[in-house]
């Protein structure tokens, strides 16, 4: 039987009219614009920016106000957006340790050169809902005399004696790119990162935890994290030199990760790493251990738990994708449905036939 | 040109693309004898793959992209001059590209220098400065707890 599959205009049209109508709220209150959403839900624009791959903060925050704050939503719209501009190249690689520091806290040593910085963070704050904060005029930033001195990274300080692993090197050769090519299993560490810098922030925490939590045990120590400005460079062919866009803020997790050594690797500490866009701190935690429970297989580890499962891990931790194949089952599905419900009439008559002669034997 | 002039030309090149609409408009309006313009290349937007290393300091992967606006124009002095700056910023671009062709004529550099770039270089020196005289204060300062009531077991 052929089900016809046409119409609805109508219907879409007013839904999505009604949608924009439930979108601006109440029209007493005033809108709220992309710059608001910019300055003042920074870490949501943050987070779009990071899973929808894109740096552009305008971008993001426009797209949270459209999704009506659905951040997953947001995300989409942000991805669909970089589809519709072409690719002009790729920077060089950011220098991390050239960082404009606005936080930096290491887990791993108390003193240490560049100091502990917290900046503006959640942390040791009561958690407590703040019931006069609308309305409340914060006052200015404390300042203090800046100390001359380097920060290094803190896996550059541990490398110096030859405990930790070093990162593997540049040779040169280009980065994979899941944007160009599709996957195909197993992937190299550079794949993975870039599918764990854009993957959901949520999927990635659990996976993290998980590990915490006796699934691939990898005795984790945040080394250190880092925030705040790098610039960015390309090199362009017709100037013959590289040229500086900007800057960006970024966030870095370095893991360190207790080894007991095998085969050639003497006994040190393994790394897992993790790097954002914005200020993403709890992501860039979570793709730290996630990274390092991936590398079981190259570091010799048995390979038993969700979070050392590339494949699974990878293929699930998009939520743009997921939310697409999830979703479309909201879409009809009348057809498949009408010839599901015919098979089912059709044994369910059978099995009635049959019982029926069992119970007159 | 030189690997000196190169690297001054990169480092008033990264200026203009940190130069707000603003700045940039002014310098231009209140330039005399503005030169033609002429489009070599009209301003439009696209993205660029930014980069990270694993570890920080090993082998690059792909971080994610970001919107980039490059421009390029002819001045009527024979002057070339190009932009690459981050956003969706067409006008930005336009004009940041105007006073690099302007900069590499020798004669208008020191103005593009005293009228443009010095005073964004201020700029960006003073949020600089703000921002790690906010940091230094947050910075964590240890001290030992010493416990009055046991002097011997404190050390």
């Amino acid at each position: 039987m052929y089900v016809a599959v046409k119409g609805g205009e109508a219907a879409i049209r007013n839904a999505h009219r009604l949608m924009a109508h439930e979108r601006r709220g109440d029209p007493e209150v005033p809108e709220v614009s992309a710059a608001q959403i910019d300055g003042q839900l920074a870490l949501a624009v943050d987070r779009v920016m990071t899973e929808g791959s894109l740096y552009d903060r305008g971008l993001a925050a426009l797209a949270i106000k459209q999704a009506r704050g659905d951040l997953v939503e947001a995300i989409f719209l942000v991805r669909a957006f970089r589809a519709t501009l072409p690719r002009l190249g790729a920077t060089e690689p950011l220098d991390t340790s050239n960082m404009a520091i606005r936080r930096r806290v290491s887990a791993t040593f108390k003193d240490l050169p560049g100091g502990q910085i917290l900046g503006p963070t959640f942390d040791y704050t009561h958690r407590l809902i703040d019931g006069a904060l609308d309305g409340f005029a914060p006052p200015e930033p404390a300042t203090a005399a800046p100390r001359e001195e380097a920060v290094p990274r803190v896996t550059d300080l541990l490398g110096e004696e030859g405990l930790i692993e070093p990162s593997p090197r540049d040779d040169g050769s280009e980065p994979g790119d899941l944007t160009r090519e599709p996957l195909a299993f197993p992937i190299g560490r550079d794949l993975r990162l870039q599918a764990l810098a854009r993957g959901d922030e949520g999927f990635l925490l659990a996976l993290g935890y998980s590990t915490q939590r006796g699934f691939a045990r990898s005795h984790p120590f945040a080394g250190e994290i880092r925030m705040g400005e790098v610039e960015v460079e390309i090199f362009v062919e017709e100037l013959g030199f590289a040229v500086t866009l900007g800057t960006i803020t970024v966030t870095e997790c370095q893991m360190v990760n207790q080894f007991k050594g095998a085969g050639d690797a003497p006994p040190q500490f393994t790394r897992g790493y993790g790097l954002t866009f914005g200020h993403c701190e709890r992501k860039a935690m979570a793709m730290a251990l996630v990274d390092r429970a991936l590398r079981a297989a190259e570091l010799g580890e048995d390979v038993s738990a969700p979070a050392q499962d590339e494949e699974f891990v990878i293929m699930h931790s998009d939520n743009v994708e997921a939310t697409g194949f999830v979703e479309h089952l909201k879409l009809p599905h009348y057809v498949d449905f009408q010839s599901e419900l015919d098979l089912l009439r059709r044994l369910r008559a059978e099995w009635d036939a049959a019982a029926l002669k069992e119970a007159a034997q | 040109m030189t690997k000196n002039e190169t690297d001054e030309r990169r480092a008033a090149m990264a200026l203009l693309a940190a130069a707000t609409a603003r700045e940039l408009d002014s310098a231009w309006t209140a330039w005399p004898e503005r030169p033609a313009v002429e489009d070599l290349r009209k301003a439009a937007c696209g993205l660029v793959m930014v980069r990270g290393r694993i570890g920080g300091d090993g082998a690059p992967f792909n971080l994610g992209e970001a919107t980039v606006t490059r421009a390029a124009v002819r001045l009527s002095t024979g002057h070339i001059g190009h932009a690459y700056l981050l956003g969706r910023a067409p006008e930005r671009a336009r004009l940041a590209a105007i006073f690099d062709a302007l900069w590499q004529d020798v004669s208008a550099r020191p103005r593009v220098d005293t009228e443009l770039l010095a005073p964004v270089r201020a700029r960006l020196a003073a949020e600089a400065a703000k921002a790690v005289a906010e940091a230094a204060a947050t910075r964590v300062e240890f001290f030992t707890v010493t416990r009055g009531d046991n002097q011997e077991a404190a050390s």
